[in-house]
């Protein structure tokens, strides 16, 4: 870090690119490259170390790599209840959250209504809701409707939590398709069902990836409302499994990197993968005018 | 490679600053439609024959929000104004405490030292992410085409690391016997840090979280502020260049002017998030140790799970909700009005 910053001082005042000031900013761009990504790397690495060298005063940078912290995570009681109700709350969150907002934010995008307006504002709103601070009266209606640890009911909220944003989101993708296409299947003899099935949806697609993107990451992310909820080990989900792994397995630090590793991969990879389809989708699409 | 970076920047998490960064009607990565011609007011809006079929299409939508939020919301104030302890929960009667809870929680100075830490720890995050986050943004802008995919994917891949991997990891970092964090000290010659306990106290702590949060937050803000700075015209930079202006006289000129609704939204949003953020404070030490670095998230869901005492508990909830609904209101007051703008 010290010889980068020493690096920095070289005069930038001019806009134009000249040599030296080039050279810091990509040792600066490097450098920050460096620092964003070496948690990450610290994660992955010290999953793959043997034990011996996990438990060293001075770190180790170069060693055999060995799945054994891996066999160790997965073999844990449960792991793989934890990975099926991880994905069922979030595949079943994300989906329904697409059909209904689908809905709903052709419905505002489209349509002129009364209450438009205040429907709007409502998302907004909605997308902002606390609901970190609304564990406790989660945890007391839940109790009240004999709903803990019930995957249903962490679904539902997940749901709601996502909807609001994919509402916002497909409500903006809906309204960049030109109501011309929409209008010239209408004129082809479409209905309106039939002209939103086969001109738009198709269109909408990408929008539809990126927004489930999102939902994906909120619902696999979600750690205080099944806290709370969900006390029973077999209603439990992968974040806290993550969480309560190190206090489980005391220091057992190159295990607890190989779960976070299992964790953070699918999210990882959906992340890089979705988003770059999501985008590469829309400007190959349909929608040149 | 450059729509890789802001395809991210506008499309997840939240179109509003991808809408700030000037492009009025085109949605997050749209960048196709630049070259759809404009009519003059709301392509897209125009009126559809009406009736039943828009509210049965909301209808869901409503109904679950209705019922899962809503509800939820209306119940946390009632229950505010209850007692409602260990004895009541078994019992399940309806005990009313009218503002007893929070009369007790406005006189109790546990409860400010809550706040006002939470109010700081927010301070601190946000000054910190909007800060260097929009210097990384205008690195990214000078950067070259290769550097610039380089920094933005390490952006990007903190951006996606799940919060409670990022806080495991960095449990692991800052381990007392084993992590790296010593270990550089002690490379750096610092001494005292044989075996340093980086979690001895709540301030402590909260310097670490306040490590993980603004790490996990600046790409948001650098990513979508390179997204911005690309949408101001080349003659912009141009003109200001002719007219001999400096580099800072441009960015205060041109850069900060077309920027500024993005700045202010962005910063909203971060205080929001921050100030509600749950799974980074609580994860970290539970807020602990003795309860020191306890935000106010953190300290509802402590009062009633720790404590049971549900009833104070929704009251702090309720407190929070109304200082986040204080800072929402700038929120949706830039937004709407980016709203009319379109």
């Amino acid at each position: 870090m010290s010889n980068v910053s020493s690096d920095l001082r070289a005069p930038r005042r001019n806009r134009r690119p000249v040599r030296p000031s080039a050279i810091g900013k990509n040792l600066l761009a490097l450098a920050l490259a460096a620092v964003f990504l070496f948690p990450v790397y610290w994660m992955f690495s010290s999953s793959l170390k043997p034990q011996s060298e996990i438990l060293s005063k001075d770190p180790v940078f170069l060693f055999t790599p060995t799945l054994g912290n891996y066999t160790k995570a997965t073999g844990v009681d449960l792991f793989w209840t934890y990975v099926l109700n991880s994905v069922t709350v979030t595949v079943g969150a994300v989906f329904l959250a697409l059909v209904v907002a689908l809905a709903a934010s052709f419905a505002i995008a489209r349509m002129k209504f009364r209450g438009r307006k205040g429907l709007v504002l409502a998302v907004m709103m909605a997308q902002m809701a606390p609901w970190e601070v609304m564990v406790i009266v989660m945890y007391l209606i839940a109790r009240d409707g004999d709903m803990l640890n019930s995957i249903p009911l962490l679904t539902a909220i997940y749901f709601v939590m996502v909807l609001p944003f994919t509402i916002w989101t497909l409500r903006g993708f809906i309204a960049a398709v030109p109501v011309e296409l929409e209008e010239a299947a209408l004129i082809d003899g479409c209905n309106r069902g039939q002209a939103f099935i086969k001109v738009v949806f198709p269109l909408l697609a990408p929008g539809l990836m990126s927004t489930s993107l999102f939902g994906f990451i909120t619902a696999w992310n979600e750690f205080a409302m099944v806290l709370i909820l969900n006390k029973d080990k077999e209603a439990q989900t992968l974040t806290l499994w993550l969480t309560q792994f190190q206090t489980a397995f005391g220091s057992d630090w190159g295990a607890t990197m190989a779960a976070s590793s299992l964790f953070a991969l699918p999210v990882l990879v959906v992340f890089l993968f979705l988003q770059r389809r999501a985008v590469g989708g829309m400007t190959a699409g349909a929608v040149k005018g | 490679m450059t729509v890789h970076s802001q395809g991210v920047a506008a499309s997840a998490l939240e179109d509003a600053p991808g809408k700030a960064a000037g492009k009025s009607q085109t949605p997050p990565p749209a960048s196709g439609s630049r070259k759809v011609p404009q009519p003059p007011r709301g392509r897209g809006r125009r009126a559809l024959p009406a009736g039943l079929i828009p509210y049965l299409l909301l209808a869901p939508a409503v109904v679950s929000g209705a019922v899962l939020l809503l509800y939820p919301l209306v119940r946390n104030l009632i229950l505010s104004f209850q007692e409602v302890g260990r004895r009541e929960l078994i019992t399940r009667e309806t005990v009313w405490a009218g503002f007893a809870n929070y009369t007790d929680l406005l006189t109790d100075s546990e409860f400010w030292a809550v706040a006002v830490r939470s109010l700081l720890f927010t301070a601190a995050n946000v000054v910190l992410i909007m800060g260097i986050g929009s210097l990384i943004g205008i690195l990214l802008n000078r950067l070259g085409k290769k550097m610039r995919l380089v920094l933005s994917v390490a952006l990007v891949t903190a951006w996606a690391m799940p919060i409670v991997a990022s806080v495991t990891v960095f449990k692991w970092l800052f381990d007392e016997q084993f992590g790296i964090a010593n270990w550089i000290m002690r490379t750096l010659g610092v001494s005292g840090y044989e075996q340093h306990n980086w979690f001895e106290t709540g301030m402590a702590t909260l310097t670490i979280v306040t490590v993980l949060v603004v790490w996990g937050s600046i790409p948001f803000v650098a990513l979508n502020m390179y997204a911005g700075l690309t949408t101001i015209g080349n003659e912009l930079y141009e003109a200001a260049r002719m007219d001999g202006a400096t580099g800072w006289q441009t960015f205060w000129a041109v850069v900060f002017p077309s920027l500024k609704p993005f700045f202010l939204i962005t910063t909203f949003l971060e205080i929001i998030w921050v100030f509600k953020a749950f799974t980074q404070v609580y994860a970290m030490n539970a807020g602990g140790p003795d309860r020191e670095s306890e935000t106010l998230p953190v300290f509802a869901y402590i009062e009633g799970q720790g404590q049971f005492h549900y009833g104070v508990a929704a009251a702090v909830s309720v407190l929070t909700i109304v200082m986040l609904v204080a800072i929402m209101s700038f929120y949706f007051r830039l937004i709407l009005k980016q709203e009319e703008e379109q």
